[in-house]
């Protein structure tokens, strides 16, 4: 087996008193990518959020148990701004920034210290060919980002993570507001990141674990049911709950 | 590509810097109400060592300057409340029924030139509407009812009126567009005619933002001082019809502070008012901002 | 008798609309005024010149700069004041405890009449800080005047821009402060301005507070310093229309037309501004 990259302990996150993850314990391998899957509210969400400590500045939210990332615990060892930059975060619906292409990839570098051009090029450039944009994009990298398609978008976002070189990426239904065509390129990217990235997939759409994932876990209500090899979860699920899941009972 | 991020140390200060700034500034803004309100009152309460309470609170005559000075600002409360309330009179109908027809009956080109004329209004300094009162209405108002000045409670009241109607419209029209189109949708298809829809349904799904602008519209009137000085006349006697020159608290102070020495009575007095009318708004706003969240 | 619901709505509308005319002719009749009494003295040395005569003749020139200082002190002293305190309240402390009472405040300064503000003025800028009748004690009370309109209007402008631009920031390792510098102000920044505008064109007509804390009666030079007196163009008029006789109405007509234009420059401005990005913005 590989070793481990994010430890998960005893995790229980709250808003204010209702408990939305109750007592996680999970292991996430290096350049894996582990799916999860699990119906709405099933607290998947809000754990990718606890991950990049998105949730800090939300009123009323409590977390109790541990995260480490290599050993360090991401909530008391490492300032949060290195712990968004270890920790990179895809979310739902496309969300570039109110810049150019360029910009919006070049952010990440530029909020981290870096301003040489010539750098922030270079950057630039490879993260938008590992997200499979580079030659959409090449020739109009100062329009606005606005201006592209969602699929586009979604890719754009992906680049600007990686343009932070992280560890672990977290995406967080990355495909809901997609297209099949645009769908099959971000899932592309996402398999050709795994040499390089260790990647969390959370998802609403079974097949789409199935097609990517190395691992997968199912969550409900909060809780962890199970986690094996995708093939297993999707083929001799353990636990009742998991089958009825995956073969379309309920969710 | 591996590239070393470095974030430069001085970030860290910057960021400290800029969020104790920004704490800083947000504390200044209750800072300043505090002291407002405490330096009237240092500078007012003064007054009620040398003078009783009540005398000032029940007396019927303002003559700061008469040997003793008899502070007793009855007929001054009664000035301000004759003007705003034959302003608000006035206002309230006249302001709802143009925000009504601005809102909902004009056409879009008229509602254009409707609502920039209201903000035109809203954008012209009190001095300015004074002044042309003072040379127009005034002499009107004397000309009209046969009276020996124009400088009368009646002439600011429509001066008054006329400035608080901005705030009124825009409040009402605010309150009218919240209105979920769905409701006027549904009068509609019920067959009602428009006017049924606004009398029925959207006069009273928007009546607490009506409370609302009515209320501000109160706080601006009470609260304006340089056009009810010109134009009410400045005398500080009870008043019994508002075809006589009246004087309100506003022009009292902005008249009298010029002259009052400081520290003295009649200085500590005038600051005594501030306090009043403090109180006064700070009520009348504080009803309105309720009336403005129910709404929501 | 019952009417035809079709003949009520005519009676009603054809109201509403005499109501609305009510408001607005007078307003359209105060333009006509203004422009043309006020155009029959307007010439450069109107505007360049001090007043002769016992302010009975010559021009309004040491008025129109004293109003210009004011304005532009205004600005110094309350626009970074308040931009940060919107700031504060928008993007750090939308639900602390301390905002709620900020709001109270903010909404009961915003109510407070003008004249009391310039007893204010009095009492700590010009008599317990000892700057004494000076354009920085009325620059200050016009600022601490204007504050919770432009915190009012800035909030908003902050308010508009999408929680999703912020935590996709977040996530890149932006601080907050980098959040709002690089993203937030700058897609805020033309609300900003318009409202703080706004909020100075408000502050340049008034008169009440700058009676006791700076305006001067006549002087016949211009200010050295900021501790000096100045003329302003409200008080101006006021002096001109009820202290001083037998004034030609074309003076006051003048020294009123130069002030409204002043302030309808400052709110064609905002007015500009807000289009124009309006235009630009890209969600």
């Amino acid at each position: 087996m590989s070793e481990t990259k994010l430890q998960i302990q005893n995790l229980s996150l709250y808003y204010g008193t209702h408990q939305v993850l109750k007592n996680i314990c999970l292991d996430v391998l290096s350049h894996e990518i582990l799916g999860i899957i699990g119906p709405a509210s099933s607290g998947k969400t809000s754990l990718l959020r606890a991950l990049n400590r998105l949730n800090d500045d939300v009123p009323k939210f409590r977390k109790e148990g541990e995260v480490l990332l290599e050993g360090e615990n991401i909530y008391t060892d490492l300032p949060v701004w290195m712990v968004r930059k270890r920790i990179g975060m895809i979310f739902a619906l496309p969300t570039p920034l109110p810049l150019s292409i360029y910009e919006n990839v070049a952010y990440g570098p530029r909020v981290h210290g870096m301003n040489q051009k010539k750098i922030l090029d270079k950057i630039v450039e490879e993260t938008l060919q590992s997200a499979f944009l580079w030659d959409e994009v090449k020739d109009r990298l100062d329009h606005p980002a606005m201006r592209l398609s969602g699929g586009q978008q979604q890719r754009l976002c992906i680049a600007r993570t990686l343009a932070v070189q992280p560890e672990v990426i977290l995406y967080d239904e990355p495909c809901s507001g997609l297209d099949p065509i645009s769908t099959a390129k971000v899932e592309e990217a996402m398999t050709m990141l795994k040499s390089r990235y260790t990647q969390i997939l959370v998802t609403n759409n079974t097949k789409q674990a199935a097609r990517v994932s190395d691992r997968t876990a199912f969550f409900l209500m909060g809780e962890m049911v199970e986690i094996n090899k995708t093939e297993k979860i999707f083929t001799i699920p353990q636990d009742k709950r998991t089958e009825d899941y995956v073969s379309g009972r309920f969710g | 590509m591996e590239v070393k991020f470095s974030r430069p140390a001085h970030h860290r200060w910057i960021e400290f810097a800029v969020e104790k700034a920004i704490f800083g500034a947000g504390i200044i803004s209750i800072i300043f109400v505090a002291l407002i309100f405490l330096f009237l009152l240092k500078e007012g309460l003064v007054l009620f060592r040398h003078y009783p309470f009540t005398n000032f609170f029940f007396g019927i005559q303002w003559s700061p300057i008469s040997e003793p000075p008899r502070l007793g600002i009855v007929p001054l409360i009664l000035g301000s409340l004759a003007v705003t309330l034959g302003a608000v009179v006035m206002a309230v109908p006249l302001g709802v029924c143009a925000a009504i027809y601005i809102a909902e009956i004009a056409p879009g080109w008229l509602k254009d030139i409707l609502k920039g004329t209201v903000e035109f209004l809203a954008a012209i300094p009190s001095i300015v509407l004074g002044f042309i009162g003072l040379v127009t209405l005034v002499p009107m108002v004397k000309n009209i009812f046969h009276i020996p000045t124009g400088l009368t409670a009646f002439s600011g009241s429509i001066m008054l009126a006329f400035m608080a109607m901005p705030t009124i419209v825009s409040m009402m029209e605010d309150s009218l567009r919240a209105v979920p189109r769905a409701y006027r949708e549904g009068a509609l298809a019920l067959g009602a005619t428009r006017w049924q829809t606004i009398y029925r349904v959207l006069i009273p799904a928007a009546s607490s933002g009506i409370l609302a602008a009515v209320m501000l519209g109160i706080g601006r009137v009470i609260g304006e001082t340089m056009a009810v000085m010109m134009i009410t006349g400045n005398s500080a006697r009870l008043p019994t019809t508002l075809l006589e020159p009246v004087r309100t608290m506003t022009a009292t102070i902005a008249a009298e502070m010029g002259e009052a020495v400081q520290g003295s009575t009649h200085y500590s007095s005038l600051f005594a008012i501030g306090i009043v009318l403090f109180i006064i708004t700070f009520l009348i706003n504080l009803t309105a901002s309720a009336f403005i969240k129910r709404r929501k | 008798m019952r009417l035809n619901p079709k003949i009520t709505e005519k009676i009603a509308f054809a109201f509403l609309f005499l109501s609305t005319l009510v408001i607005v002719v007078p307003v359209i009749l105060i333009t006509i005024e203004l422009l043309k009494n006020g155009m029959s003295v307007m010439s450069w040395k109107f505007l360049t010149e001090s007043p002769r005569m016992g302010m009975r003749a010559g021009g309004i020139f040491p008025a129109i700069v004293g109003t210009v200082y004011l304005i532009v002190l205004t600005i110094l002293f309350a626009l970074p004041v308040g931009i940060l305190a919107a700031i504060y309240l928008s993007e750090y402390a939308r639900d602390h405890w301390l905002s709620k009472i900020i709001d109270v405040a903010i909404v009961n300064l915003a109510g407070v009449p003008s004249v009391v503000y310039g007893l204010f003025g009095l009492g700590i800028f010009v008599t317990f800080l000892n700057f004494g009748t000076s354009i920085v004690a009325g620059a200050l009370t016009l600022s601490i005047m204007s504050l919770p309109v432009i915190i009012t209007s800035s909030r908003e402008a902050l308010g508009t821009i999408p929680e999703s631009f912020r935590e996709s920031s977040l996530a890149l390792g932006a601080t907050r402060w980098q959040t709002i510098r690089r993203i937030v102000i700058p897609n805020a920044l033309p609300g900003i301005i318009t409202g703080a505008i706004l909020a100075l064109s408000r502050a340049a007509g008034e008169t009440a507070p700058i009676l006791f804390t700076v305006a001067a009666f006549y002087l016949p030079h211009l200010p050295k310093t900021i501790f000096d007196q100045c003329m302003a163009l409200p008080y101006h008029l006021y002096v001109l229309a009820t202290q001083v006789p037998n004034v030609k109405a074309g003076v006051e007509y003048g020294t009123a037309l130069v002030l409204v234009a002043m302030i309808l420059i400052l709110n064609l401005m905002a007015g500009a501004i807000r289009s124009h990005f309006r235009k630009k913005k890209q969600w």
